[in-house]
This record gives structure tokens, sequence and C-alpha cells, in this order.
């Protein structure tokens, strides 16, 4: 008989969950909570007899200090509402897993793997004005997902209090050894219904290419003999569709592009990717030797060291993060984890980084189903990649918050990790790929389930009691770390070659791509461990269970490494081999049930040809008010969404793990000035650092997608060098975010998207080629709209650029707070009346037309300029003007530093002549720095920087006032730089 | 010879590289052996070839039921006995954030009770956070005057980060007192000034008597919450880039003290050159 087990913090002692559920019932959903109390609920499928479970509740699964538990029934009474919070069959349940492990450590089971703990979360709520509407309120908008999670509602006055029974949410389902074979010789309408109907989202193109393979006569020959049939099996099938999606291949990005200008002037552009990203790159690797592997693998790689390479990837996780925040953002995060650990022989983790695009937090009106509240979107993303990154032991190191109406439709999440990578491991390069036939396919890690079988394209409806959830994955850190260091050890000792991870599609995707470099591979999937009974093997092949890596170990090796694993507590399959046939063959029990070229299946799909028309928009100028006194309009500015400080959230991430903080996210005397790069020191023997920065601002769009390019990617640089980082060796990643720009009866636009994209790819390429940095990873999301009805929400069209660059030595970082008085500011770069899109003019609900535009003939001077500043160490601070301009950049040096100025805003650069002071003040011009420098260092500073727009505006004072003035020395801003930050912190100081 | 430090891997435990190379710096010079739970689960003398065992920072067991309760559960059932010998030996134990957690929670610390120091009985614990929520920041330490700690000594302020959300020290029923007269509550949260304060955020968590870390009655076992090792080089300070610092981190004293007290206790050297 099962057993309950319930747990509670002790009477006495604060409940901090209990206590954050009042406040967010109230703040969050107007909901009165007299009291709340959080219980651990743990149902154990085991025979046990009274001894033991006391035993068991004692000393695994409660503090004999801290907690009270029972083991026979209610643990408290007298709660107006019980609500309890149960996992759905097959969701994963890391709790629950630890303490089946430590159940069986504990009582010497034989099973240690087995699962016979399931946890639950339950609430007991005391509140007079209750009900069972609010509860139900209460339960499905903010303690549960009903995606992932069951609810049960007990009231006080509903019935007889019985104790509750164990729950048992295990998937049961029969064996399921079926293969289908399609008939794939059928009308165009019938084969569109055929794709449709089983989510394969092949087009009509794809599916005659597939026909058309199974024809070939060769192709029939060969399966004959091989004893498949004259159809696609359903494991074909989906591995080709698997293939061929938009996420692996990438389709619109390499499709021939027609474009047409404003002017009606077309032109062709063979493969997008090609001719904009990969030729910059290839055009600046021609005189940069520090390029070590860019696009071929998981993760792009530059050397850092003699004896090591740093890789870095940034990934999205949007759809399943709309789904599920928490467990979507916790996969992302572990997720690209794998990219850099595949990278190569296999890197150690260096850093985290994380970009959030959601809707205002503060929106009123709900959103229609399936759409989340984004409030609960931002707490649940950033519990997720909090807890991710936090248990990964990675420091978290660079990120952003942006905010915009079009995300509520969906949030973008995007995750990056840098590693590093030995140079050379037992005597091979370490970003050596290479795979012999004949070496055995491991697979490591976690186990498979129908987790993230055709991604979330499941509703919840498809759901029932006993099926699994498998629209969404929740992340294990901690299987994933155990992998990692296994892996790590068995690098060091030589016992594999090479290693890629699971991710998309899962074993179809990383076998099928490793396949490529030794000539073909032989899998057989039933010797694939399973979480329960009843995949098809289609699904064992497809399966985007987590946790997963795919080792390439030479046969010799095979013995020792997976004694290895078991020394670790890490499950190690031998799945099969690698060979050189030139075939992907798949087996279940030695039946083969899929046979496929290799050169078919990664290069045999149709390249798409797609329009492209730009028209550029026109918006009206908003009306902005003039007004003397802008001290006001500053504050407003601070307390934008897109400019305020996030250091609550922040401060959730432990940002100094493993040793080398160097640059925290936050800086001055008070720790509270947001820094515009981290800078971490991977190898603590060693002076050389790695700043890591980001730019993204997707309001650009609304004008230009190319500007908003442009500026992204001068953003990022522009944080390296505001750090002090040198300028001779930046990479960037670029990971665009796009709705899509596919023709179709429910796109009207899509050639006005289209055209964005080649607009916005142009741009990134022009600044990369004029700064000299090259790209070398990046990601593409292209279908971030979203349907409700008849509405349709598609997100602004959003570049990230993530860019990284070495330090020889860290002792030159810069950060962005004023230090001494006396000291001189100075603004480098020049204004220009540059407000369309920008905050101030967001602030008065317009866009207007003059976007920012980043000049690289006038920027560049100037950045190499700034690097002989701060490497001849005569910067004492250096802040970035991004959102929110000048204004915003000034009162953040001066507040994170307690010290104050006054500015004088006739002497800051100006290209043209700008009519109005607040204009000066909020212009949103690219390429532009709030500089100090000591006194006795201005003559060398400014010798730097003749014939260069820079302007001496004004003095650090020791008097904590920002002032700043007009030419008739008026004060246009007055205020306590204490108030100034006040205003910048006030939209999260209560999160 | 040099001083031996085990450092425990594994499992989620994630500070072993920085601790291991706060163990070896200059003036610290131990020698460092990573150990793998699993292998001192399987070979538990691994332990009698060490002087100092180090169970560094991390999250083992994801905090899964209480941050340390497992791995402290797995090591008391699995490695209690040669830990006994290593303490009867005269030999060191450092705890480090979830390092301590597990030395409390397995009972190591703060120790004693009934019967014998090392008996195993958990008597306080470290808890979920009064905030409910993991944070990283700085915090200023106070050494408290009459401890007993080899590791603290000649230390008698600290400023190191925290970055935990179960560090609210708990006691049980007359622990603190008795712990008070051993002086055994060795350091605490304090002001900027050194004054030992419950206040938040001076005081993270709200710790029972503000204190941030324990030793045992022989003052040879140490855990704290904060994190020396992540202040190995002026470089990690928060603010080195307006302050005068010294080059060296003020963590690295912890790691040479308990180095000097091999070499001087256990190995009958006098202090490093």
């Amino acid at each position: 008989m099962p057993h309950r087990v319930e747990v509670t913090t002790r009477e006495g002692l604060v409940d901090p969950r209990g206590q954050s559920l009042v406040i967010r019932a109230r703040e969050d959903h107007g909901i009165q909570l007299a009291q709340a109390r959080v219980v651990d609920v743990y149902s154990i499928d085991l025979e046990l007899d009274a001894e033991t479970l006391e035993k068991v509740r004692l000393e695994v699964l409660s503090d004999p200090i801290a907690e009270r538990s029972t083991g026979t029934g209610p643990i408290l009474s007298g709660w107006d509402y019980w609500v309890e919070v149960g996992f759905r069959p097959g969701v994963t349940d890391n709790v629950g897993g630890t303490a089946s492990e430590a159940i069986a450590d504990l009582l010497g089971l034989p099973n240690a793997a087995e699962r016979t703990v399931f946890t639950a979360s339950a609430y007991a709520l005391w509140g007079e004005s209750l009900t069972r509407e609010s509860v139900e309120r209460l339960a499905h908008g903010m303690l549960a997902n009903d995606l992932i999670e069951e609810v049960v509602i007990h009231s006080r006055n509903g019935g007889p209090q019985t104790p509750f029974k164990p729950r048992i949410p295990k998937v049961r389902l029969p064996e399921n050894h079926r293969v289908q074979t399609y008939n794939l010789e059928l009308e165009a309408k019938e084969l569109e219904d055929l794709s449709r109907a089983n989510t394969w989202a092949l087009s009509l193109a794809e599916m005659h290419s597939i026909r058309d393979y199974f024809r070939r006569p060769e192709v029939r020959e060969e399966r004959n003999r091989r004893g498949l049939p004259v159809g696609a099996t359903d494991v074909e099938v989906e591995v080709l569709a698997q293939t061929w999606s938009e996420h692996c291949k990438h389709k619109i990005f390499a499709a021939n592009i027609g474009y047409t200008d404003e002017a009606g002037k077309s032109r062709r552009i063979e493969n997008l990717f090609k001719a904009t990203i990969k030729r910059t790159t290839e055009e600046l690797a021609k005189t940069r030797d520090w390029l070590v592997s860019v696009f071929h693998d998981n993760a792009g790689a530059i050397r850092f060291t003699e004896d090591y390479h740093l890789t870095v990837k940034v990934e999205t996780h949007n759809s399943p993060s709309a789904l599920d925040p928490y467990g979507g953002a916790l996969t992302g995060i572990v997720g690209v984890n794998r990219d850099p650990l595949g990278t190569g022989k296999g890197c150690r983790l260096l850093f985290n980084t994380d970009v959030f695009c959601f809707g205002p937090p503060d929106r009123k009106e709900e959103l229609p189903p399936p759409l989340l509240h984004p409030r609960r979107i931002m707490r649940g993303v950033h519990r997720g990649v909090m807890d991710g990154a936090n248990t990964s032991g990675i420091p978290d190191i660079n990120g952003a918050v942006v905010f915009d109406e079009r995300f509520s439709g969906k949030p973008l999440v995007f995750c990056g990790t840098g590693g590093l990578l030995p140079a050379v491991v037992n005597g091979e390069p370490g970003e050596s790929k290479e795979v012999c036939p004949g070496d055995r396919i491991f697979m490591v890690g976690g186990r498979i389930g129908k987790d993230g079988i055709h991604g979330a394209t499941f509703s919840s409806e498809a759901l029932h009691s006993d099926s699994p959830a498998t629209a969404v994955q929740i992340g294990d850190p901690i299987t994933q770390r155990k992998v990692l260091d296994f892996l790590l050890e068995a690098r060091d000792l030589g016992l594999y070659r090479t290693l890629t991870d699971n991710g998309a599609g899962g074993l179809s995707s990383s076998v099928g791509e490793m396949a490529t470099h030794s000539g073909g591979a032989r899998v057989h999937l039933d010797r694939a461990p399973l979480k329960y009974e009843g995949l098809a093997p289609w699904e064992i092949f497809l399966s985007e269970a987590q946790e997963r890596m795919t080792v390439i170990v030479p046969p010799e090796m095979s013995e020792r490494f997976s004694a290895l694993a078991a020394r670790r507590s890490v499950e190690a399959s031998d799945l099969g081999e690698f060979t050189a046939s030139g075939f992907l063959e798949v087996f279940f029990r030695e039946r083969p049930v899929a046979l496929l070229d290799l050169e078919f299946l990664h290069h045999g799909w149709p390249v798409m040809e797609l329009p492209a028309k730009w028209t550029p928009p026109h918006h009206s100028e908003p009306a902005v008010p003039q007004t003397e006194d802008l001290t006001e309009r500053l504050k407003s500015v601070l307390s934008r969404l897109n400019v305020c400080g996030k250091e609550p959230l922040v401060r959730m991430y432990d940002h100094e793990v493993q040793g080398g903080s160097v640059l925290k996210p936050f800086q001055g005397v008070h720790d509270e000035g947001p820094g515009d790069a981290a800078i971490v020191r991977p190898l603590l023997d060693r002076p050389d650092g790695v700043a890591v920065g980001c730019g993204i601002v997707p309001r650009y769009s609304d004008i230009d997608a190319a500007a908003m390019a442009e500026n992204a990617t001068d953003e990022a640089i522009r944080n390296l060098l505001a750090v002090g980082a040198p300028l001779d060796q930046v990479a960037a990643l670029d990971n665009f975010c796009w709705p899509d720009p596919v023709p179709g009866p429910n796109n009207p636009d899509a050639e006005y998207k289209m055209a964005q994209l080649v607009r916005a790819c142009e741009g990134l390429r022009r600044i990369c080629l004029a700064y000299g940095v090259p790209l070398i990873s990046g990601k593409d999301s292209m279908k971030n709209d979203c349907r409700i009805g008849e509405v349709k929400i598609s997100i602004p069209p959003t570049l990230l650029v993530t860019a990284v660059a070495i330090l020889p030595d860290i002792a030159r970082a810069v950060s962005m707070e004023f230090k001494r008085p006396g000291d001189l500011i100075y603004v480098l770069g020049w204004t220009r009346e540059e407000l369309g899109a920008s905050e101030y003019f967001a602030e008065f609900g317009g866009i207007g037309n003059r976007v920012p535009t980043v000049r690289v003939e006038e920027s560049w001077p100037l950045y190499k300029a700034l690097a002989r500043a701060t490497e001849a160490r005569l910067v004492a601070s250096c802040h970035d003007c991004s959102d929110g301009g000048l204004g915003v950049a000034l009162a953040e040096s001066a507040f994170a530093s307690d010290l104050g100025a006054t500015i004088h805003l006739d002497r800051v650069p100006l290209a043209d002549p700008i009519s109005r002071p607040d204009f000066i003040l909020f212009s949103e011009s690219p390429s532009r720095f709030v500089v100090t420098v000591a006194r006795d260092s201005r003559d060398e500073f400014e010798r730097l920087f003749a014939g260069l727009p820079h302007g001496f505006v004004g003095e650090v004072e020791e008097r904590p006032v920002l002032e700043v003035r007009t030419k008739e020395r008026l004060p246009l801003v007055m205020g306590e730089v204490g108030d100034f930050k006040r205003a910048w912190q006030a939209p999260f100081a209560h999160y | 010879m040099k001083p031996r430090a085990l450092v425990l891997t594994g499992f989620g435990i994630n500070c072993d590289y920085e601790t291991g190379f706060a163990l070896s710096m200059p003036g610290v010079e131990m020698e460092v052996e990573k150990c793998h739970a699993n292998d001192l689960v399987a070979e538990p003398d691994r332990l009698d070839h060490a002087h100092l065992f180090v169970i560094p920072g991390g999250f083992s067991y994801g905090d899964h039921l209480g941050s340390g309760r497992v791995l402290g559960n797995r090591l008391k059932t699995r490695v209690g006995e040669a830990l006994s010998r290593f303490l009867a030996d005269g030999k060191l134990v450092l705890g480090i954030c979830n390092g301590f957690q597990v030395l409390v929670k397995m009972g190591l610390l703060p120790g004693g009770g009934p019967g014998r120091l090392d008996n195993w009985t958990q008597r306080a614990t470290l808890f979920r956070n009064d905030s409910g929520r993991f944070e990283d920041r700085w915090v200023h330490l106070k050494v408290c005057e009459g401890h007993n700690s080899v590791f603290l000594q000649g230390i008698e302020r600290l400023y190191l980060p925290v970055r935990h959300g179960e560090g609210k020290l708990v006691f049980g029923e007359g622990v603190y007192e008795e712990l008070e007269a051993n002086g055994q509550d060795v350091l605490r949260y304090s002001d900027p000034d050194g004054n030992p304060t419950c206040r938040y955020p001076d005081c993270p968590n709200g710790s029972e008597h503000s204190l941030a870390g324990l030793s045992d009655a022989t003052g040879r076992v140490f855990g704290l919450m904060p994190h020396p090792e992540a202040f190995l080089f002026r470089t990690n300070h928060p603010r080195w880039t307006r302050e005068e610092l010294p080059e060296e981190g003020q963590g690295v004293a912890i790691f040479r003290n308990a180095a000097e007290y091999v070499r001087r206790e256990l190995l009958g050297v006098g202090a490093a050159a």
C-alpha cells in the first residue's frame, strides 16, 4: 500500500513560501488571505512497515529542527481551503527522483533508479473572504500550471476531511513496437493533409522530394534487399521532418530571396545566411587567426590563451516558456549548457547569459487562454533560469530584460553559455569532431520519455489522466551536472573521441548529424533506456527528453567508458555504431525500421524562394510638450520598464561561482549601478579575462529593422569597450527572433517581414565588417506569432547580439560609476536629433521617424581611441549611452557613486544643432559614452581624442546633486542623486 | 611533507575548482586531492591520507528535500566510521555553504549533544532564508570574541559573498547556549562597522543570533555560509575598481590558517616559509 507523508514548517518559524503566497495573491490577483502555509506532500509507492516509514519520514523527508511531519494523517487543520498541486504523469519530478534515490540508499534497496516517490505541493489557505471561485482563480492562475499539473481543492465545508490518499502519477502504457508504413503516392491535397495530421510541418514541395526519393529504383532495390517496405516507415518520415524542420535546417535563412526596395528596384539574394552572416565571418577570417571553429559545431570557438579556446552559444526557448514559463526557461538554460559541453571534445562551462522579452508585467487585462499573463511569465521564466543556472554552478553574468506589449503573445527567452575548451586533448585538437567507422554510439544521461516530441504542438486537450504531458519538458540540472562532471573526467582520460548534445530532434538529430562525419550509422532503438513503456520506435528516436549527450567512443574504450559512468552514477547506453555505409540505419529488436541515404537526409530538401518587399513605414511625430524643468522627465524615463533597474531579479542569480568574477552586474559605492558588461577570469592562475556584453533594441524595428540590427550590434560592442576591453579580439553571436516571413493565407505582410529580415542581416553585416567583429555562432526562431481567434499578435523583429572580448589583463577593467570628486566628465560621440522609437517618445505614446543611425566612419575611430585610453588606464569610469540616452547614463553614473555633477548641456558634442534641450538629453544616438578622467590625465586623454567628438561637460562633485544646465546657466535638471536612484529602482523595488 | 586536503566532488557540488585553487595558493600550499563522493563511499579509507576534509559549496542533490540532507545522510551512513577516525586523529573539516549545510544536517556541526562529540545527531539546521529567495550579495562578518576555531585565528572581520537560499541557522532547544559557552559561535553577520546584526540585508537570511558560521567543540570542524573561496584576489571584490585593496583577497586567510595548523600540529613543522 502506498504511503503519504506531509511536511510543513514548524510553528514559530517564518514560512517564507507561505508569506510570499499571501503577498502575491494580494498584489497579483487582488485576493486577501489571512494566512497561507505550504505543505510538501510525498506519496511513496513502496511497502513499508510503520517503523521504516518513520525512519524515512524523519531522516529523509523532513528536517527535525525546522519542520513537522506526519505519515498518518493531515498535518494541518482548520484551514478554509486546501489546494493540492501534483504533476501529471510523465512530467519530470526532480525532487521525487532524489527522494526515490535517497530512500533506496537509506534502506539498501536494489534498484536505486526506480521512481518510488511522487511529490505534490499543498497550500493551506485561511481567509474570511475566500470563495471557491477565488481559490480556483488562485490555484489555476498562480499555484498550478494545468498543462503539467493537476489540482485538487478541498474546502472546510466541503464534507468530511478524511486523510488524503497518496497519489502515484505513474505513466502506464502498453508496450508499443508498432512501425507504420506510409504510401506517399498520393494527390497533393492528401500529402498536405498527411503532413498536417502528423504534425510533420513538411511543405508540399518537401513531401514531393520525399516521395521522389522513395521512388528511386536504387532506393527501392536497396530497401528490398535489406528488408524494408516500399513505402516510407514512420521512423523515416519523422526523421526527415525533424531534420528538415525550420528549427534544424534554417530554411528561411537558407532561402533564395527576391528583394524589392522602396524605389521598386529588385535584386536576388541566394541564401541569405551565406550572403550576409557567413560571408562576413569568412571575409574577416582571412586576417584573424584566432577563429578556431565557427558555424560547424554546437558553439562557436575562438582562441583564448595558448592552451584554451573560448566557446559560446546563445539559444532561444520561446514557445515552451510561453506554455510553462518555469519549465520552459529551466530547460532553456540547461539546454544551452549542453551546446558548449558538446562542442569539440567538450568544455568546462564558464558563464551563462540571459535576455528576456516580456509583455508589460503591470498589464491590467487578462489574456485569453492559453496565453499567460506577462507577470506570470516573467516570474516563472526568471525562477526557471535562476534555478537552472544556480543549481548547475555556472555564474549568470550578463543579460537584459525588454518589455513591449507585443511580447504578450510570445515571450522571448534567450539563454547563452560560454565554455572553456582545451586546445589539445590527449594529443588531438580540442575542437576535433572526428568520428571513425566502428566507433560506438553512446547515449549518456537521462532516460527517454515522450517529452517534447513534436515540440510544443500538442495542446493540453490532447492529455488525459494517464497519458504523459509531452508538450513541456522540465530540465533536471543535477542529472546534467553529473553528466557534465563525468564527461569532463572521461575526456581527460581519453575515453571518447567526441560528443554532441541531444536537443531538438533528440537522437535522430544527434546521431544523424554525427553520422555525416564517419559516413553512416547503425542504431538500435531498443537499447535506449526508457522512463516508461509505451514509446513507439519513432518516438524513442525523436524524443527531446533532456539531459542527454551522444558520445562517440572508440570500441577499445567502451568498457572503461561504461565503467566510469557507473562509478559516477551516470547512465550510459551503447546504442550501436558509426559506419561508412552512406546510410542512417535504424533497428528495433534487430528489425530494420529506417534506412536513409545520408546525402538525401541532409541535402535533399528543396530550397525555398521567398519574396521580400521593403516599404518604409511612416509614423506621426509625437507631440512632446516643452518644459523648462526636465527633472521630472528624467525621473519618468528612469522609471520606464526598459530603463529601470532590475537588481532584485539579478541578485537571485549566482554571478560569482567558480571564483573568477571581475566585474559584477551591479557596480558602484553601494553595488547598485548597472554595469555595461561583465568580466570573468576563467583561469585563476592567469590574468586573462573574458568580457561579455549584449545589445537588443526591438522597438527600432518599428521604423527600420536595419537600424534595429545595427544599433543592437553597436550596443553590444560598446558595452565591451565601456568596461575596458580591447578591440583586437571581439566576436559576436546573432540570435534572430522574427514573426513568420513566409507567405500564407494568414500572413498578408510576409513580404514586409522578409524585407525586414534582409535589412537586419545586411545591417548586422555592415557593422561587423566595419568593426572587424566576426560572427561565430547564431540561431534563429522564425515563427513568433500568436493567434487568438481573429487577433494575431506578432513580436517586433528582434536581433540579440551577444559580444565577447578577450582581455589580456583583467586589471584594465573599468566600472561605470563616477570615482572621485574633481574628475572631469566627458561625453564621447556625436549626439543627433534621433528620437525615433526612443524611450522618450514612447513616454509620450509616439514612435516618430528619425531612428538612431550607426555611422561607422565616425564611431570606429572613436572606439579605437577609447580602447587606447582604457589600455593606458586614463579612464576612471565609463558608461554606455543607450536606452534613455545621455540623461540616463549621467544619472546612473552619478547615483552609483553617491557623487554629484554639474553638466553643461551646451558642451555636448552635436553633429547638427538640436533645438530642444530635452532632445539632447534623451536622444538615443548610438556610439556614445559618458567617461570620467582624473584631472592630471586630462592632456593625455584629450590628445587621444583630438579631432574626434568629445565634450568636457562638467566635473564630478562631492555634493550628491545632479544638475544639468543650459548655455544660459539655467538649471534644466536639478535633484539629489538618491532621488534619481529611487526613481530608477522603483518599478522592481518590491519584486 | 605538504599538508593534504581531500576536496569532495560530485552530485552537484560545484565550487570545487576555486576551493581547490585556494588550497594550493602561495602561503596555503596544500596538496589537493579531489574525490568524488561515490569514490569516498567505495573507499572511505581515502580520508586517512588527508589532514583536511573539505566539502565545497554547490547544490548537492539539487537541495531537494532540504539543502545538504541527502549528501549528509549518505556520508553519515557510508563514511561515518572513517570520518570519526579522522576527527579522533585531530584533523580538520571545513564545510562551505552547501558543505556547511551537509555538516549541520549530518550532525557534525555543532556536534555535541548526548554521548560523544561526533554522535551524528542533528541539533541545528540551515533553513530557507526569511526573504524566501536565493541571493548573491556581499556581507560583512565579525569573528566572535572567544571563538574556538583554528580556521579563524588572527582574523577579526571578513567581507565575503553569500550565495544561498537556505542559510538561516535555527537551533534546537538549548543548543545555542551550549555553543556560546564553548566558543562555538564563531562568525556573525555584521553591519559595515563590525557590529553583529540581524537586520536584512546585512544579515541576509534571518539567522538566529545573526550567526554565519559555527565550530564544533574542538574548533577543528568549521562551517560557514559565506564563500571565502570567492574572494581570493583583489579583483573579486565588488568595488576593487574604486577602492585601494591588497592583492590578496580576504578569503585566503581561512585556508592558510588550516594549512598552518596542519603543519604545526599534525606535521610538526614551523609556519610556511
